[in-house]
């Protein structure tokens, strides 16, 4: 008896629950025009975090879109280390997070930082997309193959291959100090980044 | 064996009710119409205050603000364009306020969709944007125009009986500080 009620509440759960999910909204540039990808609302995290503040950050090599290769230790004593993980080109929130990083390089210079935008896509699915973002100042790298090891050591690699929508802070000691592992279909508010940068020595 | 049929109207009910507003886009604002009823946070500078013939605290309402027309950009600091045009759209504020004809009668304004009053400060700082911007940080007043692409320009002429009415609507069409003036001008009847 109890099983049969489950049932017939199903397709009620069902429909509430796409009403639920389709009243989220997100702004897009026109500087990407139609070339945007709607993924629709997606499941806000689909990974298990394994890495906690006061941990020490995973060390990687990641070729950029500038054809550098980019290993996170060169930076250990020199830089401040932000790293901002995207799901994937050509997506909504996605394509409108890092222009606003863009004009806030001071913000990051000011606190001796650097940034290294990551996704899972290939270099020149990259180099096309960020080319809509006017000139970037740091650098995009690629974690395509071994395909997104370097999220699956982060802890943010999504079931479906994509990355979760996180931000590291990692001081010049090599050690996480701030991470927001974000709910994908938004993007983090700036100020928390901010916060978080501020809390840094230089 | 009537519950399953009971449950199925019942949902299909409330698909019907619920999800076909919410999930079918608003149109976007057109020419012709009225802008939908958007409250703005008064702003704390005086200075924002005065040059919008505003007074006390609150909200308000762009009608509300004392002009023959109002330019209404909607913008994101995380949107590339919006980036690239903000210094025209200085130059077209400083168009109007060194006109002593235009200075009273057209004010400017911009909505940062998505942007938290955080955001919005870091443009008008990065671009030295002097007009009142105000944040949209949950999508608010962007879902009520009609989820539009950013940047986004809408004239609305006051008419002087109270009265209002979107008299340009348009995604980008930034042609330059000039030929934008112009056409405010003429589509607001000030010409």
């Amino acid at each position: 008896m109890k099983k049969k009620r489950v049932v017939f509440h199903a397709p009620l759960v069902g429909i509430l629950s796409v009403f639920i999910f389709f009243t989220s909204v997100y702004s897009a540039s026109e500087a990407f025009k139609e070339n945007i990808y709607d993924v629709g609302t997606l499941k806000p995290i689909d990974s298990v975090p394994t890495l906690k503040v006061g941990h020490r950050a995973p060390d990687f090599v990641l070729p950029a879109v500038s054809g550098e290769r980019i290993v996170l230790r060169q930076y250990l004593g020199k830089k401040n280390v932000v790293l901002s993980f995207v799901p994937a080109a050509w997506t909504p929130v996605c394509s409108d997070q890092w222009p606003g990083y863009n004009i806030i390089k001071d913000v990051f210079d000011g606190k001796d930082a650097i940034l290294l935008g990551i996704t899972v896509d290939n270099v020149p699915t990259l180099f096309a997309w960020t080319r809509q973002m006017g000139q970037l100042w740091f650098p995009v790298l690629s974690d395509f193959w071994p395909h997104g090891a370097v999220a699956k050591k982060y802890g943010v690699l999504r079931s479906n291959g994509v990355s979760e929508r996180a931000l590291f802070v990692i001081d010049k000691k090599g050690i996480i100090r701030y991470i927001d592992i974000h709910d994908i279909n938004k993007r983090p508010p700036l100020e928390e980044l901010a916060g978080a940068l501020e809390k840094l020595g230089k | 064996m009537k519950k399953p049929f009971t449950v199925l109207a019942v949902t299909s009910i409330l698909f019907f009710i619920f999800v076909q507003p919410v999930s079918a886009a608003p149109s976007p604002i057109t020419k012709g119409g009225v802008l939908p009823a958007i409250n703005l946070s008064n702003p704390k500078s005086p200075e924002e205050k005065s040059y919008l013939g505003l007074t006390g605290s609150g909200n308000f309402k762009i009608p509300q603000i004392k002009a023959k027309a109002v330019i209404v950009e909607i913008f994101s600091m995380y949107c590339p364009y919006c980036q690239k045009e903000a210094p025209g759209v200085n130059e077209l504020y400083q168009a109007i306020e060194s006109n002593p004809e235009l200075k009273d009668k057209i004010k400017l304004i911009g909505i940062g969709a998505g942007n938290t009053s955080y955001e919005v400060g870091v443009f008008k700082k990065t671009y030295k944007v002097l007009f009142p911007l105000f944040p949209d940080g949950d999508f608010t007043i962007h879902k009520m125009l009609g989820d539009i692409r950013t940047p986004y320009f809408i004239v609305v002429k006051m008419n002087d009986d109270g009265t209002h009415q979107v008299v340009h609507s348009e995604v980008g069409g930034f042609a330059g500080p000039q030929p934008f003036l112009e056409m405010v001008l003429t589509a607001s009847g000030l010409k």
